[in-house]
Protein backbone atom coordinates (compact mmCIF):
# COMPACT_ATOMS: atom_id res chain seq x y z
CA UNK A 1 0.00 0.00 0.00
CA UNK A 2 1.78 3.07 -1.17
CA UNK A 3 -1.25 5.08 -2.09
CA UNK A 4 -1.46 8.58 -0.69
CA UNK A 5 -3.85 8.84 2.23
CA UNK A 6 -3.65 12.54 2.95
CA UNK A 7 -2.86 15.00 0.20
CA UNK A 8 -2.36 18.75 0.19
CA UNK A 9 -2.37 20.20 -3.31
CA UNK A 10 -1.46 23.83 -3.89
CA UNK A 11 -2.83 24.84 -0.52
CA UNK A 12 -2.46 28.52 0.29
CA UNK A 13 -3.37 30.50 3.36
CA UNK A 14 -2.75 34.10 4.24
CA UNK A 15 -3.73 36.31 7.15
CA UNK A 16 -3.94 39.77 5.69
CA UNK A 17 -0.57 40.33 4.06
CA UNK A 18 1.06 37.52 5.97
CA UNK A 19 1.36 34.58 3.56
CA UNK A 20 1.46 31.57 5.85
CA UNK A 21 1.20 28.72 3.33
CA UNK A 22 2.19 29.28 -0.25
CA UNK A 23 1.04 26.66 -2.77
CA UNK A 24 1.91 23.86 -0.39
CA UNK A 25 1.93 20.32 -1.78
CA UNK A 26 2.65 17.18 0.19
CA UNK A 27 1.16 13.80 0.86
CA UNK A 28 1.13 11.20 3.58
CA UNK A 29 0.64 7.47 3.12
CA UNK A 30 -1.63 5.39 5.32
CA UNK A 31 -0.03 4.50 8.70
CA UNK A 32 2.90 6.75 7.99
CA UNK A 33 4.28 8.76 10.90
CA UNK A 34 5.20 12.23 9.86
CA UNK A 35 6.95 14.82 11.97
CA UNK A 36 6.67 18.46 11.01
CA UNK A 37 9.53 20.63 12.18
CA UNK A 38 10.46 24.22 11.50
CA UNK A 39 10.88 27.60 13.11
CA UNK A 40 8.07 29.40 14.89
CA UNK A 41 5.52 30.85 12.50
CA UNK A 42 6.44 28.52 9.64
CA UNK A 43 2.85 27.23 9.40
CA UNK A 44 2.99 23.84 11.16
CA UNK A 45 0.00 24.44 13.41
CA UNK A 46 -1.89 25.92 10.48
CA UNK A 47 -1.51 22.65 8.56
CA UNK A 48 -2.81 20.52 11.41
CA UNK A 49 -5.68 22.91 12.08
CA UNK A 50 -6.69 22.78 8.43
CA UNK A 51 -6.78 19.01 8.53
CA UNK A 52 -8.90 19.17 11.68
CA UNK A 53 -11.13 21.73 9.86
CA UNK A 54 -10.49 24.30 12.57
CA UNK A 55 -9.25 26.58 9.82
CA UNK A 56 -10.00 26.87 6.11
CA UNK A 57 -7.44 27.27 3.38
CA UNK A 58 -7.86 30.20 0.98
CA UNK A 59 -7.35 27.92 -1.98
CA UNK A 60 -6.11 24.48 -2.94
CA UNK A 61 -7.27 20.96 -2.38
CA UNK A 62 -7.08 18.67 0.64
CA UNK A 63 -8.10 15.03 0.53
CA UNK A 64 -8.20 12.36 3.22
CA UNK A 65 -8.68 8.69 2.40
CA UNK A 66 -9.74 9.54 -1.14
CA UNK A 67 -12.44 11.97 0.01
CA UNK A 68 -12.23 15.67 -0.43
CA UNK A 69 -11.97 17.62 2.82
CA UNK A 70 -11.52 20.97 1.17
CA UNK A 71 -13.38 22.22 -0.72
CA UNK A 72 -16.41 20.26 0.50
CA UNK A 73 -19.89 20.84 1.88
CA UNK A 74 -20.58 20.62 5.59
CA UNK A 75 -21.93 17.08 5.55
CA UNK A 76 -18.92 15.82 3.65
CA UNK A 77 -16.61 17.69 6.02
CA UNK A 78 -18.28 16.10 9.06
CA UNK A 79 -17.97 12.65 7.51
CA UNK A 80 -14.32 12.98 6.55
CA UNK A 81 -13.40 14.73 9.80
CA UNK A 82 -14.69 11.74 11.74
CA UNK A 83 -11.61 9.78 10.67
CA UNK A 84 -9.26 12.22 12.37
CA UNK A 85 -8.69 13.69 15.76
CA UNK A 86 -6.23 16.05 17.35
CA UNK A 87 -4.35 16.48 20.62
CA UNK A 88 -3.51 20.05 21.57
CA UNK A 89 -0.65 21.77 23.31
CA UNK A 90 -3.00 23.00 26.06
CA UNK A 91 -4.74 19.57 26.51
CA UNK A 92 -8.22 21.18 26.29
CA UNK A 93 -9.87 18.58 28.50
CA UNK A 94 -13.45 19.41 29.45
CA UNK A 95 -13.17 20.75 33.01
CA UNK A 96 -16.81 20.00 33.78
CA UNK A 97 -16.39 16.26 33.24
CA UNK A 98 -14.30 13.72 35.10
CA UNK A 99 -11.61 11.71 33.36
CA UNK A 100 -13.90 8.82 32.47
CA UNK A 101 -16.59 11.10 31.07
CA UNK A 102 -14.02 13.08 29.09
CA UNK A 103 -13.06 9.85 27.37
CA UNK A 104 -16.47 8.21 26.95
CA UNK A 105 -18.62 11.20 25.99
CA UNK A 106 -17.71 11.54 22.32
CA UNK A 107 -17.69 7.79 21.53
CA UNK A 108 -21.15 7.51 23.08
CA UNK A 109 -22.64 10.67 21.63
CA UNK A 110 -20.92 10.76 18.26
CA UNK A 111 -20.21 7.14 17.40
CA UNK A 112 -23.19 5.69 19.29
CA UNK A 113 -21.06 3.26 21.30
CA UNK A 114 -23.10 1.74 24.18
CA UNK A 115 -22.08 3.01 27.60
CA UNK A 116 -20.61 -0.22 29.04
CA UNK A 117 -18.53 -0.72 25.92
CA UNK A 118 -17.31 2.90 26.01
CA UNK A 119 -16.37 2.53 29.68
CA UNK A 120 -14.52 -0.73 29.00
CA UNK A 121 -12.58 0.88 26.23
CA UNK A 122 -11.83 3.94 28.36
CA UNK A 123 -10.39 1.70 31.07
CA UNK A 124 -8.12 -0.02 28.56
CA UNK A 125 -6.94 3.32 27.21
CA UNK A 126 -6.32 4.63 30.72
CA UNK A 127 -4.20 1.57 31.29
CA UNK A 128 -2.25 2.38 28.15
CA UNK A 129 -1.56 5.90 29.41
CA UNK A 130 -0.97 4.71 32.99
CA UNK A 131 -3.84 6.51 34.68
CA UNK A 132 -6.36 3.86 35.73
CA UNK A 133 -6.34 5.26 39.26
CA UNK A 134 -7.52 8.71 38.11
CA UNK A 135 -10.74 7.58 36.46
CA UNK A 136 -13.06 9.73 38.55
CA UNK A 137 -10.75 12.71 39.00
CA UNK A 138 -11.49 16.04 37.38
CA UNK A 139 -8.93 17.66 35.07
CA UNK A 140 -8.16 20.36 37.67
CA UNK A 141 -7.00 17.61 40.02
CA UNK A 142 -4.38 16.32 37.58
CA UNK A 143 -0.89 17.47 36.66
CA UNK A 144 -0.28 18.83 33.16
CA UNK A 145 1.36 15.58 32.09
CA UNK A 146 -1.54 13.55 33.42
CA UNK A 147 -4.04 15.83 31.70
CA UNK A 148 -2.21 15.42 28.43
CA UNK A 149 -2.21 11.64 28.79
CA UNK A 150 -5.96 11.74 29.37
CA UNK A 151 -6.29 13.91 26.28
CA UNK A 152 -4.40 11.26 24.31
CA UNK A 153 -6.71 8.56 25.66
CA UNK A 154 -9.73 10.70 24.79
CA UNK A 155 -8.47 11.12 21.24
CA UNK A 156 -7.77 7.40 20.82
CA UNK A 157 -11.23 6.52 22.13
CA UNK A 158 -12.57 7.94 18.87
CA UNK A 159 -10.65 5.18 17.06
CA UNK A 160 -9.21 7.62 14.57
CA UNK A 161 -7.41 6.68 11.39
CA UNK A 162 -5.37 9.84 11.68
CA UNK A 163 -3.94 11.33 14.86
CA UNK A 164 -2.78 14.94 14.82
CA UNK A 165 -0.44 16.05 17.59
CA UNK A 166 0.47 19.70 17.93
CA UNK A 167 3.40 20.27 20.30
CA UNK A 168 1.72 18.11 22.89
CA UNK A 169 4.63 18.41 25.31
CA UNK A 170 5.49 22.07 24.81
CA UNK A 171 3.57 23.21 27.90
CA UNK A 172 5.18 20.59 30.15
CA UNK A 173 8.29 20.36 32.32
CA UNK A 174 10.89 17.99 30.85
CA UNK A 175 10.04 15.22 33.29
CA UNK A 176 6.31 15.37 32.58
CA UNK A 177 7.02 15.73 28.86
CA UNK A 178 9.02 12.50 29.01
CA UNK A 179 6.10 10.54 30.44
CA UNK A 180 3.79 11.84 27.70
CA UNK A 181 6.33 10.99 24.99
CA UNK A 182 6.70 7.47 26.44
CA UNK A 183 2.96 7.02 26.15
CA UNK A 184 3.03 8.22 22.57
CA UNK A 185 5.83 5.78 21.72
CA UNK A 186 3.60 2.99 23.02
CA UNK A 187 0.70 4.33 20.99
CA UNK A 188 2.80 4.50 17.86
CA UNK A 189 4.00 0.92 18.45
CA UNK A 190 0.64 -0.60 19.27
CA UNK A 191 -1.83 1.20 17.01
CA UNK A 192 -2.23 1.42 13.28
CA UNK A 193 -2.81 5.12 13.07
CA UNK A 194 -1.45 7.63 10.65
CA UNK A 195 0.30 10.28 12.69
CA UNK A 196 1.13 13.88 11.94
CA UNK A 197 3.13 15.32 14.71
CA UNK A 198 4.54 18.79 15.34
CA UNK A 199 7.29 18.65 17.92
CA UNK A 200 10.55 20.17 19.05
CA UNK A 201 11.52 16.93 20.81
CA UNK A 202 13.99 15.70 18.23
CA UNK A 203 14.85 12.39 19.85
CA UNK A 204 11.16 11.56 20.00
CA UNK A 205 10.77 12.58 16.37
CA UNK A 206 13.58 10.24 15.41
CA UNK A 207 12.09 7.37 17.45
CA UNK A 208 8.60 7.46 16.09
CA UNK A 209 8.62 9.01 12.65
CA UNK A 210 9.11 7.55 9.19
CA UNK A 211 9.52 10.92 7.66
CA UNK A 212 10.42 14.43 8.74
CA UNK A 213 9.22 17.51 6.91
CA UNK A 214 11.18 20.70 7.49
CA UNK A 215 9.06 23.82 7.03
CA UNK A 216 10.20 27.33 6.51
CA UNK A 217 7.85 30.23 5.74
CA UNK A 218 5.03 27.97 4.57
CA UNK A 219 7.08 25.73 2.33
CA UNK A 220 8.74 22.36 2.78
CA UNK A 221 12.41 23.00 2.28
CA UNK A 222 13.66 19.55 3.07
CA UNK A 223 12.15 16.14 3.75
CA UNK A 224 13.25 12.58 4.29
CA UNK A 225 13.72 9.86 6.89
CA UNK A 226 14.62 11.19 10.35
CA UNK A 227 18.19 9.88 10.32
CA UNK A 228 18.84 11.89 7.21
CA UNK A 229 17.11 15.13 8.14
CA UNK A 230 18.10 15.22 11.77
CA UNK A 231 21.66 13.96 11.44
CA UNK A 232 22.75 15.03 7.99
CA UNK A 233 20.58 17.95 6.96
CA UNK A 234 21.44 19.35 3.54
CA UNK A 235 19.74 22.69 3.74
CA UNK A 236 21.50 25.47 5.58
CA UNK A 237 18.21 26.62 7.16
CA UNK A 238 17.59 23.12 8.56
CA UNK A 239 21.07 22.99 10.02
CA UNK A 240 20.57 26.35 11.69
CA UNK A 241 17.15 25.34 13.00
CA UNK A 242 18.41 22.06 14.47
CA UNK A 243 21.32 23.83 16.17
CA UNK A 244 18.92 26.27 17.84
CA UNK A 245 16.58 23.50 18.97
CA UNK A 246 19.43 21.48 20.46
CA UNK A 247 20.73 24.51 22.32
CA UNK A 248 17.28 25.03 23.86
CA UNK A 249 17.28 21.59 25.45
CA UNK B 1 -43.95 63.19 64.78
CA UNK B 2 -43.54 59.76 66.32
CA UNK B 3 -43.99 56.42 64.70
CA UNK B 4 -47.47 54.96 65.28
CA UNK B 5 -47.25 51.16 65.10
CA UNK B 6 -51.00 50.88 64.93
CA UNK B 7 -51.14 52.92 61.73
CA UNK B 8 -48.19 51.02 60.37
CA UNK B 9 -49.87 47.70 61.07
CA UNK B 10 -53.05 48.76 59.35
CA UNK B 11 -51.23 49.69 56.16
CA UNK B 12 -49.79 46.18 55.81
CA UNK B 13 -52.66 44.41 53.94
CA UNK B 14 -52.72 47.06 51.21
CA UNK B 15 -48.94 46.95 50.96
CA UNK B 16 -49.02 43.16 50.66
CA UNK B 17 -51.49 43.46 47.79
CA UNK B 18 -49.03 45.80 46.12
CA UNK B 19 -46.18 43.40 46.86
CA UNK B 20 -48.08 40.55 45.24
CA UNK B 21 -48.44 42.65 42.08
CA UNK B 22 -44.74 43.55 42.15
CA UNK B 23 -43.71 39.92 42.63
CA UNK B 24 -46.02 38.81 39.83
CA UNK B 25 -44.52 41.40 37.52
CA UNK B 26 -41.00 40.07 38.12
CA UNK B 27 -42.28 36.49 38.00
CA UNK B 28 -43.18 37.29 34.39
CA UNK B 29 -40.52 39.89 33.65
CA UNK B 30 -37.51 37.96 34.91
CA UNK B 31 -38.00 34.73 32.92
CA UNK B 32 -38.74 36.96 29.94
CA UNK B 33 -35.45 38.82 30.49
CA UNK B 34 -33.57 35.50 30.74
CA UNK B 35 -35.16 33.93 27.66
CA UNK B 36 -34.96 37.04 25.50
CA UNK B 37 -31.44 37.81 26.75
CA UNK B 38 -30.29 34.35 25.70
CA UNK B 39 -31.99 34.68 22.31
CA UNK B 40 -30.34 38.04 21.73
CA UNK B 41 -26.87 36.55 22.19
CA UNK B 42 -26.91 34.63 18.93
CA UNK B 43 -27.61 37.44 16.44
CA UNK B 44 -25.03 39.53 18.30
CA UNK B 45 -22.43 36.82 17.73
CA UNK B 46 -23.36 36.39 14.08
CA UNK B 47 -20.63 36.70 11.48
CA UNK B 48 -23.07 38.54 9.21
CA UNK B 49 -22.96 42.28 9.86
CA UNK B 50 -26.51 42.85 8.56
CA UNK B 51 -27.79 40.64 11.37
CA UNK B 52 -25.31 41.64 14.05
CA UNK B 53 -25.33 45.41 13.72
CA UNK B 54 -29.10 46.18 13.83
CA UNK B 55 -29.56 43.88 16.83
CA UNK B 56 -26.60 45.48 18.61
CA UNK B 57 -27.99 48.94 17.95
CA UNK B 58 -31.40 48.07 19.37
CA UNK B 59 -29.87 46.37 22.41
CA UNK B 60 -27.54 49.30 23.02
CA UNK B 61 -30.44 51.73 22.63
CA UNK B 62 -32.62 49.95 25.18
CA UNK B 63 -29.76 49.55 27.61
CA UNK B 64 -28.77 53.20 27.40
CA UNK B 65 -32.21 54.74 27.86
CA UNK B 66 -34.13 54.86 31.18
CA UNK B 67 -36.60 52.13 31.98
CA UNK B 68 -39.22 54.80 32.61
CA UNK B 69 -38.96 56.10 29.05
CA UNK B 70 -39.52 52.59 27.74
CA UNK B 71 -42.48 52.04 30.07
CA UNK B 72 -44.05 55.31 28.88
CA UNK B 73 -43.41 54.34 25.30
CA UNK B 74 -45.09 50.96 25.72
CA UNK B 75 -47.97 52.40 27.73
CA UNK B 76 -48.76 55.65 25.93
CA UNK B 77 -47.35 55.25 22.42
CA UNK B 78 -48.08 51.64 21.48
CA UNK B 79 -51.90 52.01 21.82
CA UNK B 80 -51.72 54.57 19.02
CA UNK B 81 -50.46 51.71 16.85
CA UNK B 82 -53.32 49.47 17.96
CA UNK B 83 -51.37 47.55 20.62
CA UNK B 84 -53.31 47.84 23.86
CA UNK B 85 -51.98 46.09 26.93
CA UNK B 86 -53.04 46.33 30.57
CA UNK B 87 -50.83 48.43 32.82
CA UNK B 88 -49.62 45.29 34.56
CA UNK B 89 -48.76 43.48 31.32
CA UNK B 90 -46.99 46.58 30.02
CA UNK B 91 -44.97 46.78 33.23
CA UNK B 92 -43.96 43.11 33.20
CA UNK B 93 -43.00 43.22 29.52
CA UNK B 94 -41.18 46.52 29.96
CA UNK B 95 -39.10 45.12 32.79
CA UNK B 96 -38.38 41.96 30.81
CA UNK B 97 -37.35 43.87 27.71
CA UNK B 98 -35.14 46.31 29.59
CA UNK B 99 -33.36 43.64 31.61
CA UNK B 100 -32.98 41.35 28.59
CA UNK B 101 -30.37 43.78 27.30
CA UNK B 102 -28.39 43.33 30.54
CA UNK B 103 -28.77 39.57 30.77
CA UNK B 104 -27.82 39.20 27.14
CA UNK B 105 -24.54 40.96 27.92
CA UNK B 106 -24.03 38.58 30.86
CA UNK B 107 -24.66 35.55 28.65
CA UNK B 108 -22.36 36.87 25.95
CA UNK B 109 -19.54 37.38 28.47
CA UNK B 110 -20.22 33.97 30.01
CA UNK B 111 -20.03 32.23 26.67
CA UNK B 112 -16.91 34.13 25.68
CA UNK B 113 -15.27 33.13 28.94
CA UNK B 114 -15.17 29.54 27.67
CA UNK B 115 -11.70 29.20 26.10
CA UNK B 116 -11.58 28.66 22.33
CA UNK B 117 -9.60 25.50 23.03
CA UNK B 118 -12.82 23.96 24.31
CA UNK B 119 -14.51 24.58 20.96
CA UNK B 120 -11.45 23.20 19.18
CA UNK B 121 -11.54 20.04 21.29
CA UNK B 122 -15.24 19.64 20.58
CA UNK B 123 -14.57 19.86 16.84
CA UNK B 124 -11.65 17.46 17.10
CA UNK B 125 -13.99 14.97 18.77
CA UNK B 126 -16.62 15.61 16.10
CA UNK B 127 -19.27 16.76 18.56
CA UNK B 128 -22.31 18.30 16.90
CA UNK B 129 -23.02 21.98 17.48
CA UNK B 130 -25.94 21.20 19.77
CA UNK B 131 -23.89 18.71 21.75
CA UNK B 132 -21.03 21.20 22.05
CA UNK B 133 -23.35 23.85 23.48
CA UNK B 134 -25.17 21.48 25.75
CA UNK B 135 -22.31 19.42 27.19
CA UNK B 136 -19.29 21.70 26.90
CA UNK B 137 -20.08 25.40 26.63
CA UNK B 138 -23.19 25.94 28.75
CA UNK B 139 -22.00 23.88 31.74
CA UNK B 140 -18.88 26.06 31.85
CA UNK B 141 -20.70 29.33 31.21
CA UNK B 142 -23.54 28.82 33.72
CA UNK B 143 -21.47 29.14 36.93
CA UNK B 144 -20.05 32.39 35.52
CA UNK B 145 -23.43 33.94 34.71
CA UNK B 146 -25.31 33.01 37.89
CA UNK B 147 -23.94 35.74 40.22
CA UNK B 148 -24.71 38.65 37.85
CA UNK B 149 -28.08 37.13 36.93
CA UNK B 150 -28.95 36.94 40.63
CA UNK B 151 -28.03 40.59 41.05
CA UNK B 152 -30.27 41.53 38.15
CA UNK B 153 -33.21 39.70 39.76
CA UNK B 154 -32.80 41.94 42.82
CA UNK B 155 -32.26 45.03 40.69
CA UNK B 156 -35.40 44.27 38.71
CA UNK B 157 -37.42 43.91 41.90
CA UNK B 158 -36.08 47.27 43.10
CA UNK B 159 -37.20 48.80 39.80
CA UNK B 160 -40.83 47.74 40.27
CA UNK B 161 -41.77 51.08 41.97
CA UNK B 162 -41.28 52.65 38.55
CA UNK B 163 -44.40 50.79 37.42
CA UNK B 164 -46.34 53.27 39.58
CA UNK B 165 -45.79 55.77 36.79
CA UNK B 166 -47.91 53.69 34.43
CA UNK B 167 -50.67 53.19 37.06
CA UNK B 168 -49.69 49.74 38.28
CA UNK B 169 -50.68 49.41 41.93
CA UNK B 170 -47.53 48.01 43.46
CA UNK B 171 -46.00 48.54 46.92
CA UNK B 172 -45.03 52.18 46.59
CA UNK B 173 -48.31 53.33 45.09
CA UNK B 174 -50.15 51.39 47.80
CA UNK B 175 -48.06 53.14 50.46
CA UNK B 176 -48.79 56.54 48.96
CA UNK B 177 -52.51 55.78 48.83
CA UNK B 178 -52.45 54.66 52.47
CA UNK B 179 -50.58 57.80 53.46
CA UNK B 180 -53.06 59.98 51.63
CA UNK B 181 -55.93 58.30 53.42
CA UNK B 182 -54.54 58.54 56.96
CA UNK B 183 -52.45 61.68 56.44
CA UNK B 184 -49.56 59.68 57.84
CA UNK B 185 -46.92 58.93 55.24
CA UNK B 186 -44.14 58.03 57.69
CA UNK B 187 -45.62 54.68 58.68
CA UNK B 188 -46.78 53.56 55.24
CA UNK B 189 -43.56 54.52 53.44
CA UNK B 190 -41.40 53.03 56.20
CA UNK B 191 -43.32 49.77 56.03
CA UNK B 192 -42.97 49.77 52.27
CA UNK B 193 -39.20 50.21 52.67
CA UNK B 194 -39.08 47.33 55.13
CA UNK B 195 -40.99 45.11 52.70
CA UNK B 196 -38.53 45.91 49.91
CA UNK B 197 -35.64 45.14 52.25
CA UNK B 198 -37.19 41.85 53.30
CA UNK B 199 -37.87 40.66 49.76
CA UNK B 200 -34.43 41.77 48.53
CA UNK B 201 -32.79 39.80 51.33
CA UNK B 202 -34.83 36.73 50.46
CA UNK B 203 -33.94 37.09 46.78
CA UNK B 204 -30.25 37.51 47.63
CA UNK B 205 -30.39 34.40 49.78
CA UNK B 206 -32.09 32.43 47.01
CA UNK B 207 -29.54 33.63 44.47
CA UNK B 208 -26.71 32.53 46.73
CA UNK B 209 -28.28 29.10 47.16
CA UNK B 210 -28.53 28.64 43.40
CA UNK B 211 -24.95 29.87 42.92
CA UNK B 212 -23.62 27.47 45.54
CA UNK B 213 -25.38 24.60 43.91
CA UNK B 214 -23.54 25.35 40.67
CA UNK B 215 -20.44 26.86 42.26
CA UNK B 216 -17.96 24.87 40.19
CA UNK B 217 -18.09 23.72 36.63
CA UNK B 218 -17.68 20.20 37.90
CA UNK B 219 -20.58 17.88 38.06
CA UNK B 220 -22.82 19.49 35.47
CA UNK B 221 -22.43 18.02 32.05
N1 LIG C 1 -5.82 33.23 13.57
C1 LIG C 1 -4.74 33.85 13.06
N2 LIG C 1 -4.82 35.15 12.70
C2 LIG C 1 -3.76 35.79 12.17
N3 LIG C 1 -2.56 35.21 11.96
C3 LIG C 1 -2.42 33.92 12.30
C4 LIG C 1 -3.50 33.17 12.88
N4 LIG C 1 -3.07 31.91 13.10
C5 LIG C 1 -1.80 31.89 12.69
N5 LIG C 1 -1.38 33.07 12.22
C6 LIG C 1 -0.05 33.36 11.65
O1 LIG C 1 0.30 32.33 10.78
C7 LIG C 1 1.67 32.06 10.85
C8 LIG C 1 1.88 30.59 11.05
O2 LIG C 1 1.37 30.21 12.30
P1 LIG C 1 1.45 28.73 12.83
O3 LIG C 1 0.78 28.77 14.16
O4 LIG C 1 0.97 27.80 11.83
O5 LIG C 1 3.01 28.55 13.04
P2 LIG C 1 3.79 27.36 13.73
O6 LIG C 1 4.71 26.81 12.72
O7 LIG C 1 2.84 26.41 14.34
O8 LIG C 1 4.60 28.13 14.84
P3 LIG C 1 4.96 27.69 16.34
O9 LIG C 1 6.17 26.81 16.25
O10 LIG C 1 5.29 28.99 17.01
O11 LIG C 1 3.77 27.03 16.92
C9 LIG C 1 2.23 32.94 11.94
O12 LIG C 1 2.88 34.02 11.34
C10 LIG C 1 1.02 33.40 12.70
O13 LIG C 1 1.23 34.69 13.18
MG1 LIG D 1 2.36 25.88 16.33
Amino acid sequence: MTEDFITFRNVSKRFGKNVVLDDLCFSVRERQRITLIGPSGSGKTTILRMLMTLMRPDSGLITVGGDQLFPADEQQVARVRRRMTMVFQQYNLFPNMNVLRNITMAPMKVLGVPEDEAVDRARKLLELVGLTAKLSHYPSQLSGGQQQRVAIARALAMQPDVLLLDEVTAALDPELAAEVLDVLRDVADSLDVTMLCVTHAMRFARDISDQVLMFCTGKIIESGPPEQILEAPQHERTQRFLRSVLEEV
Amino acid sequence: MNFDWNVAWHSVPALLDGLLTALLSIAIGYPLAIALGLLLVFPQRSARPWIRIPVRVVVEFIRSTPLLVQLFFLFYVLPAFGVELSAFATGAIGLGLHYATYTSEVFRAGIESVPTGQWDAATALNLSTTRTWWSVVLPQAIPKVLPPLGNYAIAMFKDTPQLTAITVLEVLSAARAEGAQTFRYLEAITMAGLLYLLVSLVLAWLARRVEQRYATTRGIA
